[in-house]
């Protein structure tokens, strides 16, 4: 129904929404801008209003820069890894005939509504502690060395963590996309004569591709913004500096605004790029 | 499906997913266990399972921490309050897109999602500096209004999707019965779409709870919810795996509980529809 | 009360303009349908009258007072939807109560009016069920009921009976037509289904592509169809319309005769055909025609039955009056 009358109260109500949105995009976002090309640092007493692309470059020469790239990169890529493939076998394995479905798709579900914190200390002190954890009492009664994950393979430990809180999603997601697909064509594919393998790579993957890019695109959105599980473990020591937390470090804790805010910029947009792909997804979508 | 399953494939593939499941359970059960053990039990090699001495003697040694009930009562707050704020906000442009929809509709609604994606690290400085200087530095008021803008474009969307299965008919016909607009959002809209809103809350206090960037980063001691308090947790102070499970159970149970009835919920609104 | 003017009314979505300058008059007490196939903007019309829809130029009058720029609840009117759009949450009183709480009437004004509505539409047993538990004729009702409590000047019914099944569908048309008899209030009624638009309606409105062929009495389109297209939508089934030599013979381009209007003999007749189906109602026979040379099919009504047989020849004879001649226009020959 479009009448004028409605036609205006609609733009009256979705006016709130929208402001509210634009000043919190806007004006925060134009303040790290404007601070990207300042000197500042409050700690030191040093304010230079404008310096130009000097915080750019230094952020983006720095080596901790290209380690922070890594280093998100390693930890996206490793959870993915994980999350996709495991979220793709929980997902065909849940939708198998069994008793008790419903049970077991809450304890698979469960680890996501866990906060990050709780997880991180959960994860770190009572399995990995190489000295109290239960991985370690796992070693000892195979008669091996404890592994001291977080000292010796702390990114790993990191992923495993967050793996861990996000199987859940993509299981959930993947589970969705499974039950849509036609049983019709799979029982088709096995009176042909295909083996499981193949119905598995021809029929079933291409149908889940679409979900799986969702959840790769929406995770990864998440992903690049993991704070809190480094905060609580190894505070971004040992290789586990994201350039998240770098951002934040060069803010917060050393207090050079001017550089981090350039930092930020540029996670901005990398961020962006990644966005632009889900919302060209998420736009097709809302075209049906 | 004219085949019949055999049962023995059933119970392989019930073993099979209730190894996984239970797996993954495992941390929290693990958790909940020795939330009721001895700090001397919780550390034991080996490990116990379920025959210990089980005692309450953590619960109540973390709810008598002076930060705990504040923790919780912030939580609480911060979760509650950002939703409701957020629901507010957003129904009024739910309901226009979904009922009055124009050539930008669709264009506001891919923006709003587009704000989501802004990666917090790049606003912190800006955010800390206004918060220092508007005063509300570690007040719940802040983090009521940090929180609700960052769900805001997911509880936009949700609401938006559960109003598009409200027939527009049902709407016109209480215009033509004279109701205003007030009154058809009030009398007419709410109550069709109240199992949508309730699920959008749910979900809603759930993500709020559980966010553990600006919870952290903008509190010190006044506002603190159970994220920061956890938090606490961290620097370890001789043995303390017992208590930490406790405060972790306290903190974390009542949003299992939500969640185990939110799945559904969970995909629509987190994945903008891209999934169906 | 109940006087509706349309006056060079257009409506244009985007670039496409579904009515061009209409005017019509619609005079109180009247009952009269919207006619017209698929897509032919009487819905459109429809909901330009409740305010639904803005017109994009002319204006609507009613009862002499400029309505045009008025929303739906200001202008008195009351609607009836095709999938009744019932409150589902409410229970059939409190449906009822609706309008009359929009209005601001006290608890026993609203009670006396639901009760007296519920009474004369048989919902008394009801009132305390919710829409999701009664059967469809209930529901259309009780969207009735919703209507009547209002007292508007002019009842709008948009294809109600559509959700119907055809056994229903006969009983409420008897209903909704005593209950203009009582009410004797305007009723201006949507439908596709021209037997619904002949025996309901006082007058008739045919439309087209958003343009008004014909407004008449039922029995006035039946005997003087003013083009080829109203008198083909009109009547079923179809008038038989005849062109080239045969029409020429008339003077007119095309002459049109209906099936009930052809009398039938096997020996002779002023048009000669070979029998396809006939179809065997009983009551009456429909027999298609073939290989007239004069269209590809033509359609007869006889009442009672007669012998014929696929492939029989059969002699057809226009009564005399009843032919209608169409220039090439398509217009009306007098």
């Amino acid at each position: 129904m479009a009448t004028a009358h409605s036609k205006s109260a609609a733009r009256m109500m979705i006016a709130p929404a929208v402001f509210v949105l634009l000043v919190w995009m806007l004006i925060p976002l134009c303040m790290t801008l404007y601070f990207s090309f300042a000197d500042y640092r409050p700690m030191r007493g040093i304010f230079e209003a404008w310096i130009g692309f000097k915080n750019y470059e230094s952020f983006l020469t720095s080596s901790s820069f290209m380690k922070s790239l890594l280093t998100t990169l390693w930890m996206v890529g490793g959870i993915l890894t994980i999350t996709i493939t495991g979220g793709v076998a929980m997902a065909l394995l849940l939708d198998k005939p069994m008793f008790g479905q419903g049970i077991v798709r809450i304890l698979v579900i469960a680890p996501f509504f866990v906060m990050p914190t709780v997880s991180a200390l959960v994860w770190k002190n009572m399995f990995f502690n190489v000295d109290n954890g239960l991985f370690s009492y796992a070693y000892e009664f195979f008669g091996a060395q404890p592994f001291d994950f977080l000292s010796q393979a702390p990114l790993l430990s990191i992923v495993i963590i967050v793996a861990w809180q996000w199987l859940p999603f993509a299981t959930l997601i993947l589970l969705t996309a499974v039950q849509s697909l036609d049983s019709e064509k799979l029982e088709a594919a096995e009176i042909d004569g295909a083996p499981a393998f193949a119905r598995f790579r021809f029929i079933i993957l291409p149908h889940l591709s679409r979900a799986i890019t969702v959840v790769i695109l929406i995770q990864t959105i998440f992903l690049l913004s993991i704070f809190a599980e480094i905060f609580v473990t190894t505070n971004g020591a040992f290789g586990t500096r994201t350039l998240t937390y770098l951002v934040y470090q060069r803010v917060l804790e050393s207090q050079n605004i001017g550089l981090g805010s350039a930092g930020g910029i540029i996670a901005v947009i990398l961020a962006n790029i990644v966005a632009i792909f889900l919302m060209r997804i998420v736009g097709k979508n809302l075209d049906n | 499906m004219a085949r019949a399953i055999t049962t023995q494939k059933k119970v392989m593939w019930t073993a099979l997913a209730w190894a996984f499941g239970l797996m993954m359970f495992f941390p929290i059960m693990w958790t909940f266990l020795t939330s009721f053990k001895t700090e001397a039990t919780a550390i034991s090699d080996p490990p116990v399972w379920f025959f210990f001495d089980w005692t309450l003697e953590n619960y109540a040694d973390v709810q008598a921490r002076s930060n705990y009930p504040k923790a919780l009562m912030n939580s609480i707050i911060i979760a509650v309050g950002s939703t409701l704020l957020g629901i507010l906000i957003a129904v009024p442009a739910a309901w226009s897109m979904a009922f009055v929809p124009s050539n930008r509709t669709k264009d506001i609604l891919l923006w709003m999602l587009s704000t989501k994606m802004l990666p917090a690290v790049g606003v912190l400085y800006p955010l800390v500096l206004l918060a220092k200087w508007l005063g509300v530095m570690d007040s719940r008021v802040l983090l009521v209004v940090v929180l609700m803008l960052i769900n805001l474009p997911i509880i936009v969307w949700m609401l938006y999707t559960y109003f598009r299965e409200i027939p527009g008919e049902i709407l016109e016909a209480s215009r033509m019965d004279g109701a205003s607009l007030k009154d058809e959002i009030l009398y007419v809209l709410t109550p069709m779409a109240l199992p949508g809103i309730a699920s959008t809350i749910l979900l809603n206090i759930i993500l709020a709870w559980n966010e553990a960037f600006w919870t952290i980063l903008l509190t010190t001691v006044d506002a603190a919810p159970l994220t920061k308090f956890i938090a606490s947790f961290s620097a370890p102070e001789g043995l303390f795996y017992a208590k930490l499970s406790a405060a972790s159970m306290l903190a974390v149970a009542p949003i299992l509980i939500m969640g185990w009835f939110s799945q559904k919920q969970l995909v629509r609104g987190l994945t903008f529809g891209a999934v169906k | 009360m109940g006087n509706i003017s349309l006056n060079q009314v257009t409506k244009s979505f985007g670039d496409v303009q579904v009515i061009p300058p209409l005017d019509l008059d619609i005079n109180e007490g009247e009952f009269v349908v919207f006619v017209g196939p698929s897509g032919c903007g009487k819905s459109t019309l429809l909901r330009l009258i409740a305010g639904l829809e803005d017109t994009t130029s002319g204006h609507i009058s009613i009862d002499g007072n400029d309505a045009t720029q008025l929303p739906p609840a200001k202008r008195g009117l009351a609607m009836v939807f095709q999938s009744y759009a019932l409150y589902p949450h409410m229970s059939v009183r409190k449906n009822i109560a609706f309008p009359l709480r929009m209005a601001g009437l006290d608890e026993a004004a609203q009670t006396a009016k639901i009760d007296a509505a519920a009474k004369a539409l048989n919902l008394t047993d009801y009132l305390d069920r919710k829409p999701g538990q009664l059967s469809g004729g209930q529901r259309q009702r009780v969207a009735i009921g919703r209507a009547i409590v209002r007292e508007p000047s002019a009842f709008l019914f948009d294809e109600p009976l559509s959700n119907l099944d055809a056994a229903l569908r006969v009983g409420m048309r008897l209903e909704i037509m005593e209950l203009h008899e009582k009410l004797k209030t305007t009723m201006i009624y949507v439908t596709h289904d021209q037997v619904e638009a002949m025996t309901m309606a006082d007058k008739i409105v045919v439309l087209q592509a958003g343009v008004i062929e014909q407004v008449g009495s039922p029995l006035e389109l039946y005997h003087a169809p003013r083009n080829k297209f109203v008198a083909g939508f009109i009547g079923s089934p179809k008038m038989n319309q005849i062109e080239g030599p045969e029409a020429a013979k008339h003077d007119a381009t095309t002459i049109g005769i209906r099936p009930e209007h052809l009398t039938v003999s096997k020996t002779e007749g002023m048009w000669k055909g070979r029998v396809g189906v006939a179809e065997h109602l009983g009551s009456d026979t429909f027999i298609h025609v073939h290989d007239t040379g004069l269209m590809d099919m033509m359609t007869v009504r006889i009442t009672g039955d007669i012998e014929a047989r696929h492939g029989d020849t059969i002699y057809l004879t226009p009564v005399a009056d009843q032919m209608h001649r169409f220039d090439e226009k398509g217009l009306r020959i007098a």
